[in-house]
């Protein structure tokens, strides 16, 4: 299975990425992605999100082979920005090939769910004030209990 | 030789700093001690989670850390 997990530092196309899984994985039925974009707020001048090389991408690895276990896929893409970032810029990319839809389209729901509340991310806005740290929300840890 | 402190999130910004070295060997009451009060308070709760060289400690009152450990010091996180 083709599988790229990567922190990407700095503006990336995701319609490459996305192009490339689909390249690579000629085979495939179906193809989901899903990409999480920076959402316009007024009072939100930037975003930045921190991680920690001892956890973040291994986390991140992690999650992809319980992916890899649950569902049968051709190849799976996770990229997830770090970084200073601006409104309507992507922030997370996920993609899933199979050889049927429901098996993608579950497994990029699931690893959305899952980098949303799970992984060792630190993220915070700069508003006209200055930095503020984002608090867990509540929201995410509800999304995560769907999956049993 | 010394332990390496990472500090991440808000913790960095109490901190002043992202990292920090103490001296060696470091248990939790030690860790504790090392710390200004703002930031050991943070680090008594139950959600901020510690790290030894990249796998996280179950307990933090089993804290063993020696000369040449990265302990690493995680708020809860914001999501991805």
């Amino acid at each position: 299975m083709l599988r790229r997990i990567e922190l990407v530092q700095g503006h990336w196309d995701t319609n490459d990425a996305v192009g490339e899984l689909a390249r690579s994985v000629p085979d495939a039925g179906g193809i989901a992605s899903f990409v999480g974009k920076v959402r316009h707020d007024d009072a939100v001048e930037a975003l930045e999100l921190l991680h920690y090389e001892k956890l973040t991408l291994p986390g991140i690895q992690e999650l992809a082979e319980t992916v890899s276990r649950r569902w049968t896929l051709e190849g799976l893409v996770i990229m997830h920005r770090v970084g200073v970032m601006h409104v309507g810029e992507p922030i997370v990319l996920v993609s899933a090939a199979a050889k049927h839809r429901r098996e993608a389209i579950e497994a990029v729901d699931f690893t959305m769910d899952h980098l949303k509340s799970d992984s060792w991310f630190w993220k915070r806005e700069k508003r006209a004030d200055g930095w503020h740290w984002i608090e867990p929300r509540e929201r995410d840890h509800s999304d995560l209990a769907r999956w049993g | 030789m010394a332990v390496k402190l990472v500090f991440l999130g808000k913790l960095a910004d109490l901190a002043g700093a992202d990292e920090r070295e103490v001296p060696g060997p470091l248990d939790w009451l030690g860790l504790l001690d090392q710390l200004e009060a703002p930031l050991a308070e943070e680090l008594r709760k139950d959600r901020t989670r510690i790290a030894v060289n990249g796998e996280l400690v179950a307990d933090k009152a089993a804290l063993d850390a020696g000369d040449g450990d990265e302990v690493a010091l995680l708020p809860p996180v914001s999501g991805g």
